[in-house]
């Protein structure tokens, strides 16, 4: 008993640290968000500045989804081999998005790129708005389910031997879902009021530029939060499914009785939903507030971090099937071994020091508002 | 799964096609961050600007390659699960540590200071601004590390047991595959391997210059630093070569045995220098191996087993399970018949197992789960219906590992020719010919360094970890004609992206032979 209370334990720890690292990404989709709005931008100056802003970014959001990818693989390899392989399309389009942004900081103004600034404008555009609207989606299988099997002993049948199979449209029906393309588009716009804010936070010389920013914020943050609010109802009255005994069977408000029976959750969800209030309503109504990334992000991490727990915790299981709910995947059936999850805990010690030395890094570079002047004079400059 | 082999195919083609893409990049970024942290390190030394401006040359450089090795990595990671679904779930339990790791000590390392390193001029100190050119070279080395052992794991699998009640394999001894020998030989091989490629790539790029009569004191300088990492680069990627070979004879025989298209081996085996091989060889038949060859005698014994006399097994042997050790008594006998045979009795009690404990009954459970060990070393092969099947394709592992060979042989003399006319006639340099063979070897260090990869990848096929699971059981439950419109895809994006590239740096190299002499008027004079 006492390995299986150790186990559970390491289970549950890690994920804590996926949430975390989910958490954390969703807030760096502020890049994206800020790429969202290039295209649309026609002052060349604030395009400027917007591009460079955001490319001293970019990389950390970049990185932070590739280590919440091999993390989730690390402690529940079960999902990584049932989701990646089984959404293959969804999948697919979100790693396109991502190759065709990592070029573009670099190439978009460099002289022989071949297809022109404006082509690499599009390039941040779409991912900008697509890599938001498809990661949403991606959640939002983890929430409302997706229509797979998991069948452990495939693996012996040498002519079909893989265990976790999919529906053909793979992964096209989750895009067509209303509900999680709504939870793709709250992503989308909760990207674009965070890079309105973070633009708000580092640019003050420019006051068309603060002007304008300042209008998008209100449009895009009124945007969120309606779409906020809906999805937080359809959140809370949807069907979840919990694990009891060896199976697993659908229990409908399922996420709501489990913000009720943990009520430290709800409280840090509530939090974070303040946080987030208070840098939208700060940022546009108090000329001097400055802080609105802090509380942004904050709150962001706080929201996401607690939806993580709500739909991982509490015997739920996390990754439903909507066909088969025998084959859905729990923190318990889908996580590594206890060795493993021990020996990748002892790696995670490190963290809190990786997030101190980026926060460190970001307080320097960013310690200075940002001018025109200052990126024409960069020959780095995007 | 009615194409089951056409997914496989697709899927293979799809993965190669993304690795062999992604190191065209990435060899240069470990190689050239290198560079760059030394050229910067010598202008916080001598706060000589004529430094600097070639640390931002290069750096400029740097920087669009990395971009290029970002977009293909990030794909590779994530087609383990897209591609190889059952491979994720068969080993995720060991092969999603390092990736994890990789992330957390690596990737932000190298994306929180590359940022410092291209904005952080004027916002940090110099010191900073050095350590942050320093660690994110350090950062891609991690990140090479961390990806070398996941691989040299599905070439050698250490630390690991097998669960029949997951049905999956878990890491039992983190230790035996972080420091695995193959793994940790592949590190060395490969990041150094960078190194040579990202000086030939820098002096070539130099030598352009000197053609020019432009940027001479940038182009001379940097054909020293970039001549000294390639030089040691070579050197000890020879070296780790050598203990590749070592390590493939004892733990991937067969791979050995492609690579030098070696059928029935012998005591004192001579290694093939340059041959051409016969395609009509197959198992079985007297065909000569080779419609032409030159070989060095007992050559491959001593790469392969470092005695002169030792014997080394060909394809034949192998499967026949033939081989001896240095004493010549006979070891390693079983053969792949008698493997496919304990495959076979492998997945019956699997089988057994997972009905045993379905029911309860723990006698049959207990007995199901002695087969299993008995016979769990050969699992994969229980997938083959014949001994063919576990041959690599030998064509594409001998002339690549022969290209690989003569090239390499051939960097060493070049490094060895340029760092003699650097520093004892130093005019050859500026000389046309010199010029042009410096130029014309950029190309050289990068089919030499992707026949590396394909030799270790092909040559290890049909398995994706050595002897326990072969591609075909690695796969995702997509249709072949899913995976091959993504293959094109990929194909099309990369190759716009890789001219892009191209293009962009051809362009910044002839951007920076137009710049002004200002800094080599500094060296030249240095009172200016």
């Amino acid at each position: 008993m006492e390995m299986d209370h150790t186990l559970y334990i390491l289970q549950s720890y890690w994920w804590l640290l996926i949430s975390v690292l989910g958490a954390l990404l969703v807030f760096m989709l502020f890049v994206q968000g800020g790429q969202s709005m290039l295209l649309c931008t026609r002052d060349h100056t604030s395009q400027t500045l917007m591009v460079n802003l955001l490319g001293r970014k970019w990389e950390l959001t970049f990185t932070t989804l590739v280590v919440f990818g091999g993390a989730f693989f690390a402690s529940f390899p079960l999902f990584y081999s049932t989701s990646f392989g089984g959404a293959y399309w969804l999948w697919m389009l979100i790693l396109f998005s991502f190759i065709i942004q990592a070029v573009s900081y670099e190439f978009r103004r460099k002289a022989g790129n071949l297809y022109g600034t404006r082509t690499y404008d599009w390039f941040l555009f779409i991912n900008g708005t697509l890599g938001c609207l498809l990661l949403g989606v991606a959640v939002g299988t983890m929430i409302f389910g997706a229509e797979f099997t998991v069948t452990k002993s495939n693996i012996l049948d040498a002519g079909a031997p893989v265990i976790s199979q999919w529906v053909p449209t793979h992964g096209l029906e989750a895009i067509a879902s209303w509900r999680n393309l709504l939870l793709g588009v709250m992503v989308l716009f909760l990207a674009r009021t965070t890079a309105d804010i973070y633009f708000l936070a580092n640019v003050e010389h420019d006051r068309n530029f603060v002007v304008s920013t300042r209008r998008r914020l209100l449009i895009d943050s009124m945007v969120f939060v309606v779409l906020f609010l809906l999805f937080v109802f359809v959140f809370l009255t949807a069907t979840g499914y919990r694990a009891s005994g060896s199976k697993i069977i659908p229990e409908p408000y399922l996420y709501w009785t489990n913000f009720l029976e943990m009520w430290w959750a709800a409280t840090l969800f509530l939090l974070g939903v303040a946080g987030v209030l208070v840098a939208i309503g700060g940022t546009l109504f108090v000329p001097k507030f400055r802080h609105g990334m802090w509380y942004i992000g904050v709150g962001t991490v706080l929201v996401v971090m607690t939806l993580f727990w709500v739909i991982g915790y509490n015997d739920t299981a996390y990754y439903p099937s909507l066909i088969d709910p025998s084959s859905s995947l729990t923190i318990s059936n889908s996580s590594s071994s206890r060795f493993t999850l021990e020996v990748m805990s002892w790696v995670s010690v490190i963290t809190p020091f990786v997030l101190a030395y980026i926060a460190y890094v970001w307080y320097k570079m960013d310690r200075k508002p940002i001018t025109p002047a200052e990126v024409s004079a960069d020959d780095h400059a995007y | 799964m009615d194409d089951l082999m056409s997914v496989v195919d697709w899927s293979r083609w799809q993965f190669a096609l993304t690795a062999m893409y992604h190191w065209l990049f990435v060899p240069l970024t470990l190689g050239l961050s290198l560079i760059v942290a030394i050229m910067e390190s010598i202008y916080l030394r001598t706060r000589d600007s004529h430094w600097l401006s070639i640390t931002k040359f290069w750096m400029l450089l740097f920087g669009i390659n990395f971009a290029c090795g970002v977009a293909t990595g990030i794909i590779l990671e994530f087609e383990f699960g897209t591609n190889w679904s059952n491979y994720s779930w068969f080993v995720g339990d060991i092969f999603g540590a390092p990736l994890a790791i990789e992330g957390l000590l690596a990737f932000f390392m190298e994306s929180t200071f590359i940022a410092v390193m291209f904005f952080g001029w004027k916002k940090v100190s110099p010191g900073f601004h050095l350590a942050a050119t320093w660690l994110t070279a350090i950062g891609a080395s991690i990140s090479a590390l961390w990806i070398l052992v996941a691989n040299g794991w599905m070439q050698y699998p250490a630390g690991m047991e097998f669960d029949p009640d997951q049905m999956r394999n878990v890491m039992v001894n983190f230790w035996d595959v972080a420091l695995s020998p193959v793994a940790i030989n592949k590190f060395f091989h490969a990041v150094l391997s960078g190194w040579t490629l990202a000086g030939v790539f820098v002096i070539g790029v130099s030598s352009w210059f000197l053609l020019l009569k432009r940027r001479t004191a940038l182009a001379l300088d940097s054909i020293k630093v970039g001549g000294w990492v390639g030089l040691i680069g070579i050197i000890l990627t020879i070296w780790t070569g050598d203990g590749s070979a070592v390590q493939v004879s004892k733990v991937q025989p067969m791979k050995l045995a492609a690579m030098e298209g070696l059928w029935r081996g012998q005591s004192g085996q001579a290694i093939v220098g340059f041959g051409i091989l016969n395609p009509s060889k197959s198992v079985g038949n007297d065909e000569d191996p080779f419609l032409f060859e030159i070989s060095i005698p007992k050559g491959l014994s001593v790469l392969a087993r470092h005695d002169v006399n030792a014997f080394v097994p060909g394809i034949e042997d192998i499967i026949d399970g033939v081989d001896y050790d240095n004493e010549g008594n006979r070891i390693n006998t079983v053969s792949y018949a008698d493997r496919i045979e304990m495959g076979r009795l492998a997945h019956d009690a699997l089988r057994a197992y997972d009905k045993a404990v379905s029911s309860g009954d723990q006698e049959a459970r207990v007995a199901a789960l002695q087969s299993l060990r008995d016979n769990y070393r050969y699992f994969g092969y229980g997938y083959l219906e014949s001994p063919e099947q576990a041959i690599p394709p030998i064509a594409m592992t001998f002339y690549t590992f022969h290209i690989m060979v003569m090239a390499g042989g051939y960097l060493l003399l070049f490094f060895v020719a340029v760092m003699i006319f650097v520093y004892r006639f130093p005019k050859i340099l500026r000389q046309r010919w010199m010029q042009w063979v410096a130029m014309l070897t950029i190309p050289v260090v990068w089919v030499c360094s992707q026949s590396g990869w394909i030799t270790a990848e092909v040559g290890r096929q049909p398995w994706i970890i050595q002897d326990l699971m072969p591609v075909r059981a690695a796969i995702s439950d997509i249709s072949a004609a899913s995976v091959q419109l993504t293959f094109w895809m990929f194909a099309a994006v990369f190759t716009l992206l890789l001219a892009a590239e191209i293009s962009i740096m051809l362009r910044q190299i002839a951007k920076a032979s137009q710049e002004s002499d200002v800094a080599d008027a500094n060296i030249n004079n240095p009172k200016n």
